[in-house]
């Protein structure tokens, strides 16, 4: 066949392919400076006392980060605690009962709750926690944090659900299953890669979070693990000491970025394992 | 194993306004298969789904009318109840994907967390899957996934898993409409055997098919039973003109 008759075709199409290859080029260009300037600015303050020593006062060289990460790990893992089962029930809930008045308020609602800024869950969990409570704490940081997860959870608990196909509830139906036994036994074993991969891109999500942290779990120089008091986390270490006039402050606020950023890299490489390992072939 | 029967009286199904099934009589004796069949959007199906409480699950569906198993109402039974004791098997094979084989099979059990002794168990799956025909093909893989078999044995599989609950009636819903021919064949060569043991009725659109394995056949037109008898009567002398035209390819 002669291709003079489609050349006007081929050409738009690789005109099309370009577009889209420089286009995604675009896209991903600034991340790889930002990973490239984290990672450059950041390694050369990593070693093993960076992890497990406390910042040094202004003045002193060296110090690490022992308290922040101690206190991000702590934070994030209560706020799973809390935010997983409540968002993943929450899910099924949105997912089992459609057509229902109440399904439908509870689905704007978390589309709302997905869109408030995390400023403003800082300042609300403010008021309702930190001033009745009587001071800054970690826990009031996991429970805002576990606010911000919430919706995240619901809506991929939600999606999962949906994506299985509808004869897998009818063969469960009609052996005669309970309700609950067709979401614990059926549905959950079988969404499982789809609902853990959504819960831990959710902790990846807050991970990072400053803003609800400021005004929560405030932050703190010392190695703390009382979640009563105020705890130090990764993102506010970064905040504050990025922000001081002090190169070897500076130079730990970028340390610390590296570290964060390699622990959500890591989560969201997890998050790809589990996906893979746990597809079910439908 | 005694003789079950099931029995329509006056049955009406709804969805919304939409009248489906239009007050249905019909008795289905023990030990027998009868097929139903009818043009799409006849109600058969509806009507299928109805035996086992199934199609009350759809949002805006409603149902009058009895439907007696062994003379009790399974309208004023627990739906779960009914659905232990009418077994069904749907349209496309939905096995558990994430089960195996073995645990397909008792998958009723298992998941319902009913506890059985280990060789109670083996011999469940052995039986179950003897009597669809399935031991011999699967015996050495039955710790592979149940999607590990091919279309024809996964419906094979979800017989067996239906049978497993030891049912009185098993309810079949176009059980060979995604098979392949030969799949077909298997499939349609075990209803002689299980209504030894059970009450089957089959929805079918394949006029071949209700003719080849039933002993009595249902023609369904537009939500009315419209004629219901010995399948030789009514392949070769239907009492009503709708059923011979629609046997005679006159409409589908």
């Amino acid at each position: 066949m002669n291709t003079n008759s489609i050349s006007g075709r081929l050409f738009k199409s690789s005109l099309a392919q370009w577009g889209i290859i420089s286009l995604a080029a675009i896209c991903v260009l600034p991340l790889f400076f930002i990973l490239y300037y984290i990672i450059a600015s950041g390694i050369k303050v990593i070693d093993w006392s960076f992890l497990t020593h406390l910042p040094k006062p202004v003045g002193e060289t060296g110090g690490g980060i022992a308290n922040a990460i101690t206190g991000t790990l702590i934070i994030v893992i209560v706020a799973s605690v809390m935010a997983v089962p409540f968002g993943v029930l929450s899910g099924f809930f949105l997912y089992e009962y459609k057509n229902n008045r109440l399904s439908r308020w509870a689905g704007v609602c978390v589309d709302a709750l997905h869109g408030i800024p995390s400023i403003v869950i800082g300042i609300v969990a403010y008021f309702w926690l930190v001033k009745p409570m009587g001071g800054f704490s970690g826990i009031s940081g996991s429970l805002a944090l576990a606010v911000m997860m919430l919706p995240v959870v619901i809506r991929s608990t939600e999606e999962t659900l949906n994506s299985l196909p509808p004869n897998l509830r009818e063969a469960a139906m009609g052996l005669g299953m309970p309700l609950h036994k067709i979401m614990s036994r059926v549905l959950l074993p079988c969404g499982f890669g789809g609902i853990i991969s959504g819960a831990l891109l959710a902790v990846a999500r807050v991970a990072g979070e400053t803003a609800p942290l400021l005004f929560t779990a405030f932050g703190n120089p010392f190695m703390n693990a009382d979640m009563s008091q105020p705890m130090q986390t990764l993102p506010l270490l970064i905040f504050n000491y990025a922000m001081s006039p002090y190169t070897s402050w500076q130079e730990l606020a970028w340390g610390a970025a590296f570290i964060l950023l390699s622990l959500v890299l890591l989560l969201n490489l997890i998050t790809k394992i589990i996906t893979h390992k746990w597809k079910i072939q439908l | 194993m005694e003789n079950t029967t099931v029995s329509a009286v006056k049955y009406n199904a709804w969805f919304g306004d939409n009248h489906v099934v239009k007050n249905v009589s019909m008795d289905m004796p023990g030990n027998s298969v009868i097929a139903i069949m009818g043009p799409s959007g006849c109600g058969k199906t509806t009507f299928l789904r109805g035996i086992n409480r199934m199609h009350e699950l759809i949002p805006g569906a409603a149902a009058d009318g009895q439907i007696l198993l062994n003379h009790e109402d399974i309208l004023a039974m627990h739906p779960i109840i009914v659905r232990r004791k009418i077994g069904m098997v749907f349209q496309r094979p939905n096995p558990f994907p994430n089960l195996s084989i073995y645990d397909n099979v008792i998958a009723g059990y298992k998941l319902n967390g009913i506890k059985l002794h280990k060789t109670e168990k083996e011999r469940i799956v052995e039986e179950s899957l003897a009597k669809v025909a399935l031991w011999d093909e699967v015996k050495d893989n039955l710790n592979k996934k149940g999607n590990f078999l091919s279309g024809g044995q996964q419906q094979r599989l979800c017989i067996a898993r239906a049978v497993a609950m030891q049912p009185d009636v098993l309810l079949f819903d176009e059980p060979t409409s995604a098979l392949d021919p030969i799949s077909t064949a298997t499939v349609e060569g075990l209803f002689s055997e299980l209504k030894k043991n059970y009450t089957l009725v089959i929805v079918t659109h394949n006029m071949q098919q209700a003719a080849r394995v039933s002993d009595k056949t249902a023609f369904f037109f537009s939500g009315e039973l419209v004629e219901y008898g010995d399948t030789e009567q009514v392949f070769t002398n239907p009492f009503d003109k709708r059923t011979q035209q629609y046997i005679t390819g006159r409409f589908s």
